[in-house]
Parts: structure tokens; sequence; C-alpha cells
């Protein structure tokens, strides 16, 4: 049976649940709803969760783990012979899983039954000629070890999916049998849907963190494969960046490290002034009229794609930049011979950070509270004094978090740099060349036909890793600054 | 007409402080204050004491142009500080606020060290020469503030690790290390405990002999303890001003009658 139609059975069958929940409920409490320990309702519910929940979670499990079970013993049945020289197993294993999937859909269509698709001799019949004919075309003819390991496969899937659908069928039946079985008038259902909804949200916390966990394993893992490959002392304090796929490639981080870190800066530099003149504007001196209308206007900078600020950085501040410090320019000086600079993608980057400074300020200037500005003014100070001397200092950990909080933004960013810094990798200290991000050199190590095995692709996980390591310790030490200065005023 | 000889003498020692003539309050459509006359003489505890609601805490935040920060808020009528119109466009409400302090309900001190926060009146008008004479300001002002011998070894720790009591004491020392020449005190008890009460009582009454002090108050037994001069509001209105003495033994309106005896507010 089809997945989807388990599904749409399980979900009937918790309906049905639900209503004769509910109905023996009422039938205990004599049709008095008063009589009840919990309202109607929770116990309808209570029997469609234990019908759905634990049917659905096995079936989910179950579709995860019957595929890698079957694939490792149908793989466990080719013998060593039948691997070509140049191949490996992962590639005939999925010469196996084309030609089972094509012999289905064969079935499918009508092209053969199901028992002779198992019948089937590779010497008697052209298999490929079959499978074509049903629209999957294979690359070559059929052996004999892969048909049969198709035809393994099949039947065991097969097998698989029919114990799958009793045992999930069976779950459901068990699981509404047993909550039914509990359910009368002193049946505490309110408190069960309680832990169940509990058990829910957990499950989905659960799922957010071991997605990180996930995530950093896979970057770990392709980064020790790196670090076999290319001395790790080359890549770290390595100032040269010339990745060539025939081999022979220097990969030193710190080039793209620095031109990482200086970008960043000339971003955080705009982008710091800016957001927080604009956020103590917003919150102590903008009245609600002006506030209204500027604070969206702001926040409408943080929801453009940064590609369209890549574009805006190409097109428009680049070009400014060569007209004023570029040959003929307007000073007259020759500083700049192309658009793509490390200023030009840091002032665009800057731009695109002012309102997550801004926001994140303004919100934490709001936080500070009005007896503290009353006791300013009760002293006869100005606004400005008062903002410097009273409410600055007292938003200053939620300021500085929020601060490091666009650094990282700026360091993870890419497409401003892809289009605005250019794609060179140099150690140099002029803001008007052409320079490149450790992001933007990860994006081209893995666009194209990229050799999973050589050390020029897996780079990419190490400068991910690096990267990685770096915003997260961004991201904690701003956590640990707001931890440790917030209750400076109560 | 018969003159008491005794009444006499004392006004002329008291001259008027704050005078306020025709004052109207609006917060948006709400006429908060109505018609609102009083003066205030120097060096004298003045107790403002009515039902919650009635004005008093609106009234007093005028004297010192704190209602300036509020948007919807407007003040019609006269308040003269020595003659003067604090209202009149000339005059700079910040500077104004330098000579009529403030202390509020709540504790506030700032997320600074005890010694900043006294600091950062005198730091930001100047009245400091030197870092000795900053130091001189801060002590006298917490003596001032009754609160120097508990703090004297710990100037440099935060003001916010105080005790309620010691904080609003802190405060006022706040407010006194400025100079100013009206305290205005709003509810200064209502978030302490009765030992921190009698405290600031005691600290409000040596104030009397520099500063004209006018203090908000819900309790009725702190106006009488610590007062000379007590207004009654109610709705808005003035209903009654006089010696403390007269208006809680011998109430000339039914309604400050009915209040001082808890029969409304």
């Amino acid at each position: 049976m089809p997945p989807l139609w388990l599904v749409l059975i399980v979900l009937a069958l918790g309906v049905v649940g639900y209503v004769l929940g509910r109905q023996k409920a009422m039938t205990s409490a004599d049709g008095d709803s008063r009589h009840l320990h919990s309202l109607p309702v929770y116990y309808g519910t209570n029997v469609s969760l234990f019908v759905v929940l634990p049917a659905l979670l096995v079936m989910v499990c179950w579709l995860i783990v019957q595929p890698i079970l079957i694939n490792n013993s149908v793989a466990g049945q080719i013998p060593a012979s039948a691997i070509p020289d140049s191949g490996t197993l992962g590639l005939v294993m999925s010469d196996v899983r084309r030609v089972a999937d094509g012999l289905d859909l064969a079935v499918s269509q009508g092209a053969m039954t199901g028992a002779e698709a198992g019948a089937l001799q590779a010497g008697a019949t052209d298999v490929r000629q079959l499978l074509a004919d049903v629209g999957v075309a294979l690359g070559s003819d059929v052996t004999e070890t892969t048909l049969s390991a198709a035809q393994s496969f099949r039947s065991k899937s097969a097998t698989g999916n029919l114990v799958m659908t009793v045992v999930v069928l069976a779950l459901a039946v068990a699981g509404f049998v047993y909550s039914y079985g509990r359910t009368n008038k002193d049946f505490r259902a309110r408190n069960v849907v309680e832990k169940v909804i509990r058990g829910i949200l957990i499950l989905a916390a659960s799922i957010a963190i071991l997605t990180t966990v996930g995530i950093v394993l896979s970057l770990v893992f392709n980064t020790i494969e790196f670090f076999k490959l290319y001395p790790a002392a080359d890549f770290f304090f390595g100032t040269t960046w010339s990745p060539s796929f025939g081999g022979g490639s220097e990969l030193g981080v710190l080039p793209l490290l620095w031109g990482t870190l200086y970008i960043s800066v000339i971003a955080l530099a705009v982008a710091v002034p800016i957001g927080l003149f604009a956020a103590i504007y917003l919150s102590e001196y903008a009245g609600p009229k002006a506030r209204g209308i500027a604070k969206p206007l702001i926040e409408v900078l943080a929801g453009i794609p940064t590609i369209v600020y890549g574009l805006f950085a190409l097109l428009t501040v680049g070009p400014l930049l060569v007209n004023t410090f570029g040959d003929g320019g307007a000073l007259g000086v020759d500083w700049m011979s192309g658009a793509s600079s490390v200023t030009t993608a840091g002032l665009v980057m800057g731009i695109m950070l002012i309102p997550f400074v801004s926001s994140l300020s303004d919100d934490i200037i709001n936080a500070v509270p009005q007896a503290m500005r009353d006791g300013s003014f009760g002293l006869g100070a100005t606004k400005s004094e008062t903002v410097k001397q009273v409410v600055l200092p007292a938003a200053l950990p939620g300021i500085v978090g929020a601060i490091l909080l666009a650094a990282s933004r700026a360091i993870g960013e890419t497409m401003i740099v892809v289009l605005g810094a250019g794609a060179a990798a140099r150690l140099s200290m002029n803001p008007l060349e052409a320079m490149t991000t450790v992001t933007a050199k990860i994006v081209s190590q893995l666009t194209g036909d990229a050799d999973f095995a050589s050390p020029e692709a897996l780079v990419a996980f190490a400068l991910g890793m690096t990267l990685f390591v770096m915003t997260l310790g961004l991201n904690v030490l701003a956590l640990y600054i707001v931890r440790k200065y917030r209750e400076q005023y109560e | 007409m018969y003159d008491n000889p005794n009444l006499e003498r004392k006004v002329a020692q008291q001259d008027t402080k704050i005078s306020a003539r025709n004052v109207q309050v609006f917060y948006g459509d709400t006429h908060a204050i109505k018609d609102v006359n009083i003066e205030i003489p120097s060096r004298t505890v003045t107790a403002f004491i009515g039902p919650s609601g009635c004005g008093k805490s609106t009234f007093l935040r005028c004297l010192n142009r704190m209602n300036d920060t509020i948007d919807i808020c407007r003040v019609e009528g006269d308040i003269d500080l020595d003659g003067e119109n604090i209202y009149d466009k000339r005059v700079d409400p910040v500077q104004l606020r330098a000579k009529v302090g403030m202390v509020f309900q709540k504790p506030n001190p700032f997320p600074k060290s005890i010694y900043d926060n006294i600091a950062y009146g005198p730091r930001i008008h100047g009245l400091a020469k030197n870092k000795a004479d900053l130091d001189e300001i801060v002590e006298k002002a917490l003596r001032r503030g009754a609160i120097w011998n508990e703090v004297k070894d710990r100037l440099h720790a935060p003001g916010t690790g105080l005790s309620g009591g010691q904080q609003q004491r802190l405060c006022i020392a706040r407010a006194v290390a400025t100079e100013p020449e009206v305290l205005l005190m709003d509810e200064p008890c209502s978030a302490l405990d009765p030992i921190a009460t009698s405290q600031v009582e005691e600290l409000i009454d040596e104030l009397r002999d520099q500063y004209s002090v006018v203090i908000v108050t819900h309790s009725m037994q702190q106006a009488a303890r610590v007062s000379q001069k007590t207004a009654f509001f109610h709705l808005g209105n003035l209903v009654e001003y006089g010696d403390t003495g007269q208006i809680f033994t011998n109430p000339q309106d039914s309604r400050t009658e009915s209040y001082i005896t808890g029969r409304i507010g």
C-alpha cells in the first residue's frame, strides 16, 4: 500500500477515534458534560492522538530505516568480481536501484505482471530494451548479477512495505483499543493531552537542535577528510590562495580571512554609527508619527534580498567610487582601477546592516526604564546629555550584542561580496583594491564539476568550518556580554 | 480688624517661593487640573494630599516643567518662581530643573557607581572646578542625604546594589547635589518600608532649613508628621490649603474633613 494511503487511513481512524472517544465519555457521564473530569473535546482528542501519533511515528522511522537495511543486504549479495575496476560498489548499487525502479514502473504500466518481473532472466530477455519501452533508459546492458540483485531488491522492498502496513495499522488499532478502553467519566483526559502536547513541543525543539548538530557533523567529517589531504599548517598559515584542480594548489586561508575581516570592518564602520544614531533618533527624539513612518521604512532595508544589494554594489556604488577615485575621476587621482573593491562591498554591506543595528538597538533603548530618563531630566540634564550619560550606558550591553550579531551577519554575507568585491584573493591594505572573502570562495570551490575527493573541493568544508567557528564565537561572546550586564537596571 | 502679631511675624519670615495662579492642565481632552491658585513659602515643607488621580502629582510636575516631556500635556496659567514666570518663553526648562530638583516615587538610581550618581548633576552643570572640589560636593550631598556613613567605603560600587531605602536617600542626595532651591518629592516613601520611611522623613525635616520642599503623599500621617503647610486636592481642584495643623484639626471644607477622616478617597 502506498504510504500516502496508509497515512490517510490512519488519519481517518484518528477521526473515528475522536468521535467514538467523545461519545463514550459522554455516555459514561449520562450525557451531562458537567460530570466529566475534562471537557468532552479532550476525551476525543486523547483517543485520536493515541491512534495517530504512534502509528505515524513508527511509519516515518520505518520509511527512513528500511531502504538503508535493504540496500546493505542487497549490496552484500553482489560478488566483488561483479564490480568493474573503474567503478565502485555505489555505482553498481545505483544501477541495481534503477533496474528495480524500472521493473516497478513496467509492472505498474502493465507491460508485464509482477510474477513475470520476478522470473526475468538477463540472458533470455533484453531487459534494457524492455525498460527503455516504459521510459527508463539504462547506460549499459543489464548483467545477470544486476538483474538478480534488482529482483531481490524488489521482493525485499515489497515484503518490507507489507510488514510496515500491517505494523502501522496494528499500532493504530492498538492505540485506539488502549485509549478507548481507558475512557470513562473519571479519566483525566485533559492531563494526558497536556502531556502529549508537551512531548510534541519538546520534539520540535529537539529537531531544531539536532539539525544544528547534523550540520556541524557534516562539516567536521569533510574537514577531517580535507586535512588528511592537505596539511593544516599550510591551510591556516598559508598566505597564498591559488587553487587549481590539476593539482599543486596552494590553499592558504589568510588572504580570505583578511578579505572577510576587512570588508566586515568597513561594513560595521558604516552600519554602527548610522544604525545607532537612527535608533537614538527613533526612540528618544521622534514623535509617534515620525516613528510610525520611519521605523517601517528603515526595516524595509532588511527585507531586500542580498543579491539586490549586490546589484546595487555592482552597478551603482562601484562605478561611483571609480568616478571619484579612479583615473580621470573627480579627485584627479588614480587609486582605483576596477569597480570591484573592498570599499564597494563594505559600503553596501554596511547599508544592509543598518536595519539590524537600528532595529535591535531601538528595542533595547526603549527597554531602558522611563524612570532613568525622568531622573536625569529632573536634575536639569538636556536630552542629549541624558542619552549619552544615562540611556546609552544602560543600554550598552544590548547594543554590543546587536553589533556583534550584525558582525556575524557581515562575516557570513556572500552575494554582495561576489558582486561587489571581486574574486581575487590577496593580502593588501588598500581598501580600493579587489579582494574576496571566505564565503565567496566556498561558492566558487563547490560550483561546477567538482570532484569531491580532491582537496580543492574539500577545502570548502574547511572554510565553512572556519566561518562557523568564527560566527559561533561572536554569537557566544554577544550572548555572554548581554547576560553579564543585563541586570544593570531594575 | 485685629492683627495677630504672631502671625504677622511668621509671614514676614516666610517669603513666597512659588506662586501659581489659575493653573489649568490638560492631558489631551482630559482637564486634569482646574484653576489652581497656591502660594508655596520658602524653607517650608508643603504637603499635597488627596485621593489617587486627583492631580496632585500632575501639579507637582508642573512646578519644574517635567510635564514638558509628555507630548499630550498642556499647561495654562502662570507659575512664578521667585516672581519669574517659569512658563515664559525665555525660560530654559533644563535650567529650571536644576533649580527645582525632583525625587521620584520609585528610587531610580542610574546604573552607575554611587559616586557617579551624585556627581551626575554637578558635572552637567559644571559646579566643580576640579576633582577635589567634586569629591567635596559628593561627600556634602551624601551627608545631607543621611547616607554618607553607609556608603563612604564603597563609593564606587553600583548605586543599584543598595537597598530600597538607601537608593531613595541616594536619589535625594543626588537631587541635593545640584544645589536646587526647591525640592519636589513625588510620593518618595511609597516604595519603602517603615524604617526607611522614617529615615527619609527625618531627612526631609532636616532639608527644610535650606530648601522649600514640596511633597506629594498618600499617607496623611506622613503629611501631618513632616509638613508645615498642607494642600488638599480633589478631582483636579485645590480644595483647601493652609497650615498643616489647621487642615488636620479644623478643616474648613466638608470634602477635606471627609478625606482626612477616611470617608472618601
